[in-house]
């Protein structure tokens, strides 16, 4: 089933049903505004107790080198300075390293040597932030330098230094290798194709840059053995166990209050060393001990995103039916593999490189490596690298479309799936769960008026100006995941979700999940709301609290809707079903008799007979006896292991000018139709895809963290690490079709990131095709307005 | 959040209070306007000192913009913000508004100072561009009285200045000449960043324009434009912003026409040192030297037509 939509645009709507207040899914504002709003959110720096101390971490200068001496004298001798600490020191309690989410180790302080600039040295604890810093000055670090790693492309050559020597028996800087498809297959396929297109490409290092960096407040009661920490996780829970897995610390003795969360995009999910060192802070102090870190720490030592040398190769008949889609990808993991991903899945969900298409063939080989760079690799809403592979597809259909001399649209249309092969098993093994992506594009190419466009371009060109459109037709793989198949270091992959109905009809819903701006305070009382008829206002939603809400592995990967959406709709459903068996009580009819009308039960054939979910919530918990076996009060809980991933699509479609003097380039229009299947509020649902798109046109044009061949990180603050303002994004034009998810309890599919994954290509492919007089097919991002020059020149070169 | 390492803070209430403490604070002590360049350099530890001097209180004294007949004065605390709201001075120099409209954002324009701007010594600055491009002189003042300081000398390398550590910049002099036109083009890479390059133009029209050859596309009154001075003043392509003499050779007493145009593009492509960065290629910089040349001052004899005119 589609719907397509309305012709309608985000503003057309904003202000026209803003007012309503729905039962239950549909678009109303955000319940937590109110607080953000007026300046009165409480975000981890806000966190102020008694007696807390403030903690400074010393970082590496160098990207490689030995660590020969370290004198902390000066710094211990500072009058404000409570306690230094080293990494040696550290060792001594088994505490300097720790395990990284992908069964790696990460040093929590460097012992042996510093693997990257920026690395954790040595902190500081001391009465204020300005005491702290200062004495980080005092300490005297004697370094000997090693030649750094930094080209991922030279990490494995015979004469590269080892970066991991403390790895037992490491003797390289090789990572892992892994591949997917069929190999065989894939080459018979290209082997006997018309037409086979090539094509290298870079997805440089970039960063989330959160407005709000990471931080934690650690608080360590000595008398009941009892640590609170207040962290900015995405993943209380799974950091909790964590904690207690890495520490010794029993886990009932342990409480994760992710509080207000300014930002995540994955950026929030890994635990750092900096949330060790406060816990280390605390225990050794015996006080409550702060660590935030600042901009420049953010930008140069957590988790980064992409990094990837693609080799993309496409093969296709002359007419432009794609056959096979073949890929080698070199990743750059940094000097700790950090990634954050399902344990079975190295390089993330990047198999899902086939995107839309019906292929006869796919294969990809992945290389992951070790460099003299910040740890991580997955982060910035990428849903697990499919951004890459997105980007990857998205690249390679409209390199083909160049040589077939076709129009990238027709191309498209000729080979997406169409809605009869859902349930579809792509040939690296995911099986989409549904879509209609021709009528998800039709909606967009409308949106666009695509063909008046392409007119536009042909009259322009004529004249000497440039003017690209891009199209991206994506599809995304969301809600991680079946327990059988996905866990993060043998977590699995389930949420739970508590509602307890109130005896005056009021109800609190506890999650696993934790926002980071996404709204989950009103979306999941939405969710409630449409399952039991109770108004949203009058659902108070409890998360990012390990003591007060049931386990599960938080918000990334835009998970939430999928897995503790769905969870909260069972969760509902769970109680609707006592609640039946108490109003046939209450109207004394056999619960067969009953039905079910948004928030009562009625009498069949007799509509005047009904009592509301308000008056059985009061009988539940009231005087009085209740149906014969039913335990009082009206509470429940699950825990959902969703049997799929969900698989949105999107149609995006970017319309571009360059200065063809200064290669200046500007998004004139982006064109966003999204399919998350049923969508809860749409207006959240817009601000998300609002969101996305600017992320994505950021990295497009001008995002990178960026090294000099010592290993120097160029892009350390918001002067050097660009992100898009609002002058760089154009008003969004957003669209939607709806395609059910036919395995989720509600049908919906999440959309969190969808607009990150999905729109750096549309840009990319715009600012190329605007570049056709010149014979461009390919440039790396960011299209900075110097890279974009150069490609006019026949000169530009890949930004690593 | 970033923390500066520890200093002590004085605040000025006049000029030569403002000298007064910096004589006898010495080279530990730094003056303070909008702090928009200096505290983010001190909170990153790349500038420390024992002293700011905060002088925000001479806005009063320091801050104006005034017209003679053959002069604009600017007071060094003039905020950004003052300047790119002066219609009087767009009516001048439109160079400014051009230039104010295209510097960082909103916020730091109400803060920061042409002061500042120039005593920062930035080579992508775009005020400091814009006063190179126009010819201006500093006054510096000292306990000993003031002195004029042309442009072309004010700067003396990346971050260095000719005012002395007990001297301040108290005011920015632009000569004004008749049938003037001006204008100032830029690229970043996003609104607000510091300039990939930028190009800044004045010209000025002679005053009798001489009999209509015919064949240019530039005319007033039927009678054939010429140039009776023209300046290019380029920013972020060397170790300072920097005027190119040569081009104001080759465009004095000419007809202005897009082959003119090139050839000022050429010679600013020429005359330009940039080096490859983050912010774009050497190559790229000194194409956009020239391309932003031929614009600037497309624009600025544009500009200086239309006064004629009316």
């Amino acid at each position: 089933m589609t719907t397509v939509a309305e012709p309608q645009t985000a503003r057309e709507t904003a202000f026209v049903d803003n007012d309503r207040h729905p039962v239950g899914h549909g678009r109303m504002l955000r319940k937590e505004d109110p607080r953000f709003v007026r300046g009165r959110g409480h975000y981890l720096d806000d966190v102020q107790l008694p007696g807390m101390l403030h903690l400074a971490i010393l970082r590496s200068p160098l990207a490689h080198a030995k660590i020969t001496a370290i004198d902390i004298t000066a710094a211990q001798a500072h009058p404000r300075v409570k306690l230094v600490v080293t990494g040696a020191m550290l060792a001594e309690k088994n505490l300097a390293w720790m395990p990284t989410l992908s069964n790696d180790v990460q040093a929590v302080l460097a012992t042996d040597k510093v693997r990257f600039q920026g690395q954790e040295v040595a902190f500081v604890v001391a009465e204020d932030r300005y005491a702290a810093r200062d004495a980080l000055e005092l300490i005297d670090v004697t370094y000997e330098e090693l030649r750094p790693v930094i080209d991922a492309r030279h990490a494995l050559d015979p004469d590269a230094p080892v970066i991991r020597d403390d790895l037992k028996d490491k003797k390289d800087n090789h990572i892992f290798d892994w591949e997917t498809g069929d190999k065989d297959a894939t080459e018979k396929v290209f082997a006997a194709a018309d037409v086979v297109v090539t094509q290298d490409m870079v997805y440089p290092r970039v960063h989330p840059a959160p407005m709000e960096t990471c931080g934690a407040v650690a608080d360590y009661d000595p008398i009941d053995g009892k640590l609170t920490l207040w962290s900015t996780t995405q993943a209380p829970h799974a950091h909790r166990t964590l904690y207690a897995i890495v520490a010794g610390l029993p886990e009932h003795k342990i409480r994760v209050i992710s509080p207000d969360i300014g930002g995540g995009f994955g950026n929030k999910v890994p635990i750092y060393p900096g949330y060790v060192c406060a816990i280390v802070g605390s225990l050794l102090t015996g006080k409550p001990v702060k660590w935030m870190e600042d901009r420049s720490e953010n930008l140069t030592s957590t988790s980064f995103a992409r990094d990837y040398v693609m080799h993309g190769e496409i093969a296709a008949t002359k007419d432009g039916k794609i056959l096979a889609i073949r890929t080698h990808v070199l990743a750059d993991h940094g000097a700790f593999n950090g990634q954050a991903a399902p344990v079975k899945y190295p390089a993330g969900f990047f198999g899902v490189f086939c995107g839309s298409y019906d292929l006869e063939a796919a294969y990809a080989h992945q290389t992951a490596v070790y460099t003299n760079k910040a740890p991580g690799g997955v982060a910035y809403a990428c849903s697990f690298r499919i951004t890459e592979a997105v980007y990857l597809v998205e690249r390679m259909v409209d390199c083909l479309a160049f040589e077939l001399g076709m129009d990238p649209v027709e191309l498209r249309r000729k080979n997406l799936l169409r809605p009869e092969q859902f349930p579809y098993t792509t040939k690296t093994g995911w099986v989409f769960d549904s879509g209609n992506y021709q009528a998800t594009l039709d909606e967009a190419l409308r949106i666009a008026g695509y063909d008046e466009l392409r007119r536009e371009q042909a009259a322009k060109r004529e004249r000497g100006e440039l003017m690209g459109i891009g199209v991206s037709t994506f599809t995304e793989a969301v809600g991680a995941g079946p327990r059988k198949d996905m866990d993060i270091l043998g977590l699995g992959m389930n949420d739970g979700c508590e509602l307890r109905i109130h005896p005056t009809g009021k109800a609190t819903v506890r999650l696993s999940v934790q926002t980071q701006g996404q709204g989950h305070e009103t979306t999941f009382a939405q969710i409630v709301g449409e399952e039991l008829g109770i108004p949203p206002a009058d659902i108070e939603v409890v998360h990012g609290d390990t003591d007060q809400t049931p386990f599960g592995l938080g918000t990334y990967g835009s998970r939430s809707t999928p897995v503790s959406g769905a969870a909260a709709a069972l969760v509902a459903r769970k109680i609707r079903d006592k609640a039946r068996i108490i109003a046939s009580g209450m109207l004394e009819v056999s619960v067969a008799d009953l039905e079910w009308d948004k928030g009562s039960f009625q009498v069949a054939g007799d509509p005047g007979k009904a009592v509301t979910i308000q008056q059985i919530a009061m009988r539940a918990h009231g005087a009085g006896d209740l149906p014969q076996g039913l335990e009082g009060g009206l509470d429940a809980e699950v825990c959902y292991n969703p049997s799929n991933l969900t698989y949105p699509n999107g149609a995006y479609i970017c319309v571009v000018d360059v200065d063809p003097g200064t290669g200046k380039v500007t998004v004139r229009r982006f064109i966003a139709v999204d399919d998350c299947g049923t969508r809860i509020n749409p207006m959240i649902i817009e601000g998300q895809v609002h969101g996305g798109l600017a992320d994505g046109i950021g990295m497009a044009l001008m995002e990178m963290i960026s090294f000099d061949e010592d290993g120097n990180c160029l892009s350390g603050s918001l002067m050097d690490y660009l992100l898009p303002t609002a002058l760089e994004v154009p008003a969004f034009e957003t669209g939607f079709t709806v395609t059910p998810s036919p395995h989720h309890p509600i049908g919906a599919k999440g959309v969190g990131e969808s607009a990150t994954v999905g729109s750096p290509p549309a840009v990319v492919n715009a600012v190329i095709d605007a570049l056709r007089p010149f014979g461009v097919r390919h440039v790396d991002m960011p299209l900075t307005p110097s890279r974009v020059w150069e490609a006019m020149q026949g000169t530009v070169q890949p930004p690593i | 959040m970033q923390v500066p390492a520890p200093f002590e803070y004085e605040r000025a209430t006049s000029v030569d209070g403002a000298i007064g403490l910096l004589e006898r604070l010495g080279d530990t002590a730094k003056l303070v306007a909008g702090g928009h360049s200096l505290l983010p350099m001190m909170k990153l530890r790349l500038a420390n000192f024992e002293y700011l001097i905060d002088i925000n209180d001479l806005h009063g004294e320091l801050g104006y913009i005034t017209f003679t007949a053959d002069e604009v004065r600017i007071g060094a605390m003039t905020r950004h913000r003052e300047i790119a709201e002066s219609a009087e001075l767009a009516t001048v120099f439109p160079i400014f508004a051009d230039a104010e409209q295209v510097i960082a954002d909103p916020v730091v324009r109400n803060r920061g100072t042409i002061g500042g701007s120039l005593c920062q010594a930035d080579p992508a600055e775009d005020l400091s561009a814009v006063c190179t491009t126009l010819g201006a002189s500093c006054v510096i003042r000292g306990s000993g009285g003031e002195r004029v300081v042309p442009m072309a000398e004010f700067h003396r390398g990346p971050y260095e200045t000719a005012v002395g550590p007990t001297e301040m910049l108290t005011e920015v002099r632009f000569p004004i000449r008749p049938h003037a036109g001006s204008a100032y083009e830029k690229v970043e890479r996003r609104a607000g960043d510091w300039a990939v390059a930028a190009a800044g133009a004045a010209v000025w029209l002679d005053s009798e324009p001489r009999g209509s050859r015919g064949g240019t596309d530039s005319e007033y009154d039927g009678q054939d434009v010429v140039l009776a001075d023209a300046r290019v003043g380029l920013a972020a392509v060397g170790p300072n912003t920097v005027e190119i003499p040569s081009i104001s050779a080759a465009l004095r007493g000419q007809t202005p026409s897009e082959e003119l145009y090139a050839r000022a593009g050429e010679l600013a492509a020429q005359s330009c040192n940039p080096v490859t960065d983050p912010r774009g290629s050497a190559d790229y910089k000194r194409h956009l030297a020239d391309e932003l040349t031929r614009r600037a001052l497309r624009r600025a004899v544009q500009r200086a037509t239309d006064q004629v005119r009316s």
